[in-house]
């Protein structure tokens, strides 16, 4: 599988990674080869099989619905890298018109 | 014999008998990992002074009443993906760097409980994602063995720490094998628990269907011990298992393995294996021989699969996981950013090293429109086939042996820049991951050139008991746990 920098690109965005023209290029041929090697999956047919998502059978686990204390305010933000009053400071999201 | 010699076992006895204080211990291991952790670099955070003030109040307290649980006062190490409230959790990410956790993982509040001694967080590869440490944004850690060998990955700071004496035991997280493969490559035991057997609250998220926390210690007894402390269903996780946790040190008392079959799958002896490791593996398989196992050739066809499947699924999960990273609540966020989009791709930009990207991308890659179908659904479709072989060989035998990996360790840089070559070194220990099994893996023997090399035992899903047995029993025969490298 040849994977082209156009496609390196577009993966990039979609990952929300900004990457460096030598990244890129580095990635185009590393992805290639890496996918290369995942291409012998085709060998094994799995025509009726049914995919794993997880080996455990359980589904559908719940709680009861208790009202616990959640992280106070102060605690949540301690690691914010800005804030405002109580809450996460972060760039204007919405654009002008 | 110095303290910081002694298994977790050993040391407890001598502290529940007040033979030694664990003031006298933290001094002690704080005196060794002042000599050898300058060469060896298996800790992120050393938090050894913390540990002494701890130990200081415990004595005080001792003196009044004598009741001691079975990691009090223990120096313990813990990986740096694992959280502990109020110490930083770094992953070994510049993402990270400056991250303190407001609480702590469930195995950690386990451990506290029982007033245990946090002595350090313990070096990785970035998020867990490696086989060397050498993707660690703060450098790599050494092999005790060999300090121009790489420890293994990604636990490779945890395993190179019990090995150079400088914790009594660790924690560490195998998601692939992160902590098989660096204890096969340190010469230490390495037990990755069954899927669900231990909580993952708190554990830095890699692949969510394949990481577990497990022990990394001087011997298969405190494998035993550490892993009776940290089993047990969490309501915190709705993976964890509610199965109750059995006293796994029972295991340890039969000294044979009378009427226990033991399969040897074919496909873990190819061209691929070095001959020194197929050796002392092939001399191991006749010690449990002697102890009165019955030895079967059985198949595991799928093998060579394994690797494939998992590097689809592992970095699809990742490249989920790792969007939590975003610059907005907690972590790094680069400055002089124009709007939010920029936030999120520079934060992430800067945040991660190329190791991360590249599965992020790889994994983003395998879920994108067009390609899902056709690599991560043919990837969890094989990985169905591939527990199909762990079943059906598991009905005609009691545990699997292998070697852990395929080489013993290897130099620095010497996979570094060939991804596919790394990824391709943890062959032996993947499907295990897959399958969602327990495997426990321990010295065999040592290369010519010193280095120790390592074999694995696999059981069946929440069988730990039987692979600690069959460990135990060899380790007791074969003795190698006792060797220690030369570094002082």
């Amino acid at each position: 599988m040849k994977i082209a920098r156009e496609q390196v690109e577009h993966v990039a965005l979609l990952a929300r990674l900004r990457l460096t023209d030598e990244e890129k290029d580095v990635f185009a041929k590393q992805l290639s080869q890496i996918l290369d090697h995942v291409e012998q999956l085709n060998r094994y047919d799995t025509t009726g099989v049914e995919p794993t998502a997880t080996v455990i059978g359980q589904v559908n686990v719940f709680r009861d619905d208790e009202v616990r204390p959640s992280l106070p305010v102060e605690q949540a933000l301690a690691n914010a890298p800005d804030r405002e009053g109580d809450g996460f400071h972060v760039p204007k999201i919405i654009e002008e018109r | 014999m110095a303290l910081h010699k002694l298994t977790l076992f050993e040391l407890q006895r001598k502290f529940a008998a007040g033979e030694v204080s664990a003031a006298e211990i933290v001094h002690a291991y704080g005196l060794r990992i002042g000599q050898v952790e300058p060469k060896v670099r298996a800790f992120v955070n050393q938090t050894k002074d913390h540990a002494m003030a701890q130990a200081v109040e415990l004595d005080r307290r001792l003196k009044q009443w004598r009741k001691t649980e079975l990691l009090m006062g223990m120096p313990i190490a813990i990986k740096d993906n694992i959280c502990t409230e109020g110490v930083p959790t770094t992953c070994s990410s510049r993402m990270l760097q400056h991250f303190v956790p407001p609480y702590d993982a469930t195995v950690i509040a386990k451990l506290r409980k029982q007033e245990y001694l946090l002595i350090g967080k313990t070096n990785l590869d970035e998020f867990a994602m490696g086989s060397s440490t050498e993707h660690s944004a703060f450098g790599p850690s050494r092999n005790p063995w060999n300090l121009q060998c790489v420890p293994g990955g990604s636990s490779g700071g945890s395993a190179a720490a019990v090995a150079a004496d400088e914790c009594v035991a660790a924690l560490g997280s195998d998601t692939g094998g992160s902590i098989r493969q660096p204890a096969a490559f340190c010469g230490v035991v390495g037990l990755k628990p069954t899927y669900g057997r231990v909580s993952r609250y708190g554990l830095v998220a890699f692949a969510s269907s394949l990481d577990q926390i497990g022990p990394i210690t001087k011997d298969v007894r405190d494998a035993a011990l550490l892993l009776g402390v940290i089993a047990g269903h969490d309501p915190m996780d709705s993976t964890s298992a509610d199965v109750p946790v059995p006293d796994y040190t029972k295991a340890l008392v039969k000294k044979h393995l009378r009427k226990l079959r033991v399969g040897i799958p074919r496909e873990f002896f190819t061209e691929g294996l070095d001959p020194e490791v197929e050796q002392a593996v092939t001399a191991a398989i006749g010690e449990l021989k002697n102890l009165g196992g019955e030895i079967k050739d059985i198949e595991l066809p799928r093998t060579d699969a394994a690797v494939a499947v998992y590097y689809v699924l592992a970095t699809a999960e990742a490249s989920s996981n790792l969007a939590r990273f975003d610059g907005v609540k907690f972590g790094l966020r680069a400055k002089e950013t124009k709007d939010l989009l920029d936030l999120y791709m520079k934060t992430r930009q800067e945040g991660f090293g190329p190791e991360v990207k590249r599965r992020i991308m790889l994994g983003t890659y395998v879920l994108s429109a067009g390609y899902y179908d056709a690599y991560y659904g043919k990837a969890q479709a094989v990985r169905t086939l591939v527990r199909q072989d762990f079943e059906a060989a598991f009905k005609e035998v009691d545990v699997i042996v292998t070697p852990a990996t395929p080489t013993p360790a290897f130099k620095l840089g010497e996979k570094s820049e060939d991804p596919l070559q790394m990824y391709l070194s943890d062959i032996f220990t993947i499907s295990v991951n897959l399958a969602g099994i327990p495997a426990i893996a321990l010295p065999c023997g040592f290369s010519r050139a010193g280095l120790p090399i390592g074999m694995q035992v696999i059981g069946r899903a929440f069988e730990e008991e039987t692979i600690l047995r069959v460990a135990h029993a060899y380790e007791q025969a074969a003795q190698w746990h006792l060797k220690k490298p030369p570094i002082r």
